[in-house]
């Protein structure tokens, strides 16, 4: 009996801890997310937020659904294989209401040097230009279509 | 201010709504899309680069990017005859206004477009500390900007180089592989952009997926092997001077 002369004071600290570990319970299940641990040590949510995010790129088969003529002028060309927005550029807006949103008139001066500029570094098999050597100041389009850039013009010189 | 037993009795019932519905997050956005059935992963074939830096503007476009800051970018290597070893390696505003030209200077000369290579053992995700960074069941590298402190582990601890700080938000960013595109049946922004078919989003798991073919007759490579990162961008003609 005299070895629990102070059980007092061993209650009193017992009872804070319970108290402690209490709201430590009641405080983290409030405060973490209820999908953290879905999947992993993370906020599963975090996923579908991701996924959420509004796209700027409309997608070569949306543009493909609607421009068939194009289509048809690409097929069997040298960039039957570029996607539109590759030179157009990102026209999600334009996919999403064709009707008022209108893409931007491009520039064939830019774009097309853009990748056939010359360059050391392109692969050799790649061609490529030195702009004012090759159209002596007439511009791309004087020549070369550019959904179908050698249609017409034969074999390369 | 003063609040009384009344008004706080009010208050605390609809905080505690409120922050449920904090907790509950958005919903679903892709219903059809089932996380196990992908694991996703992309091909780089340094043979087809030309360089032009589509990608890294489309990126940037599609997702807000903040200037002078890249989630992917093209690096131009020149491999003297010389000394293999020590390429000389520039990359103007990451390639994205293109590379200007260079006189001829011989030796071996290529462009590596490079970003996250959505590791399947990523070290970024492992010394994350409030489990904001992770990697999805399709295999995918996000950052959950909400949970993230901006302590910089993460940047520091990448092999790759492919994570920055943003500087508005103050939270760790880098590629998410385009995930509300490829979730949604799309391919991602780069690939999209790129014209010559350089970049191809490849979904590992897809038995149809053309990656398949293209590993077995290729000689494939990643980056920095050694790290054993389980990296998912895989090179085709790769040179052994790439960092």
């Amino acid at each position: 009996m005299n070895r629990f002369k102070d059980a007092e004071h061993l209650l009193r600290v017992v009872a804070v801890f319970a108290v402690g570990i209490l709201i430590f319970v009641v405080l983290r299940a409030f405060l973490v997310p209820r999908s953290f641990g879905e999947y992993g040590h993370y906020r599963g949510n975090a996923i579908t937020e991701m996924a959420g995010q509004p796209l700027a790129f409309a997608g070569n088969e949306s543009c493909e659904t609607c421009h068939t003529d194009v289509v048809a002028v690409k097929t069997g060309g040298k960039h039957a294989g570029v996607h539109c927005e590759a030179c157009h550029g990102a026209l999600g807006k334009h996919a999403d209401d064709p009707g008022t949103v209108q893409p931007p008139k491009l520039d064939t001066a830019v774009l097309c040097v853009r990748c056939h500029g010359v360059n050391g570094a392109r692969p050799k098999d790649f061609p490529q230009v030195v702009a004012a050597e090759h159209s002596a100041g007439l511009s791309c389009e004087t020549c070369h279509q550019p959904h179908n850039p050698m249609k017409g013009l034969g074999a390369k010189p | 201010m003063k609040i009384t037993r009344r008004q706080l009795l009010i208050l605390l019932p609809a905080t505690a709504v409120a922050w449920d519905s904090i907790l509950a997050g958005t919903p679903e956005t892709s219903p059809n899309y089932k996380l196990t059935e992908h694991w996703w992963g992309m091909l780089v074939d340094i043979s087809k680069c030309i360089g032009c830096g589509n990608c890294v503007r489309a990126c940037s476009t599609e997702n807000d990017v903040p200037e002078g800051y890249f989630r992917t970018w093209v690096e131009r290597y020149h491999v003297s005859d010389y000394d293999l070893a020590d390429p000389v390696v520039d990359s103007p505003d990451g390639g994205m206004n293109g590379f200007p030209p260079i006189p001829e200077r011989g030796g071996k000369n290529f462009f590596v477009p490079k970003m996250c290579n959505h590791c399947a053992d990523s070290p970024c995700t492992q010394v994350c500390p409030v489990g904001a960074t992770f990697i999805t069941p399709d295999g995918v590298v996000l950052v959950d900007k909400k949970y993230c402190i901006g302590c910089r582990y993460c940047i520091q601890a990448c092999p790759y180089g492919c994570r920055f700080l943003n500087p508005k938000t103050q939270t760790a960013e880098k590629c998410t592989l385009c995930y509300h595109r490829i979730t949604k049946g799309l391919t991602t922004a780069c690939c999209e952009a790129c014209p010559t078919g350089a970049r191809q989003l490849a979904d590992l798991k897809n038995p149809n997926d053309p990656i398949h073919a293209f590993l077995r007759t290729h000689t494939v490579q990643v980056l920095k092997p050694y790290m054993a990162t389980g990296a998912k961008l895989f090179y085709n003609d790769l040179d052994g001077s790439v960092r």
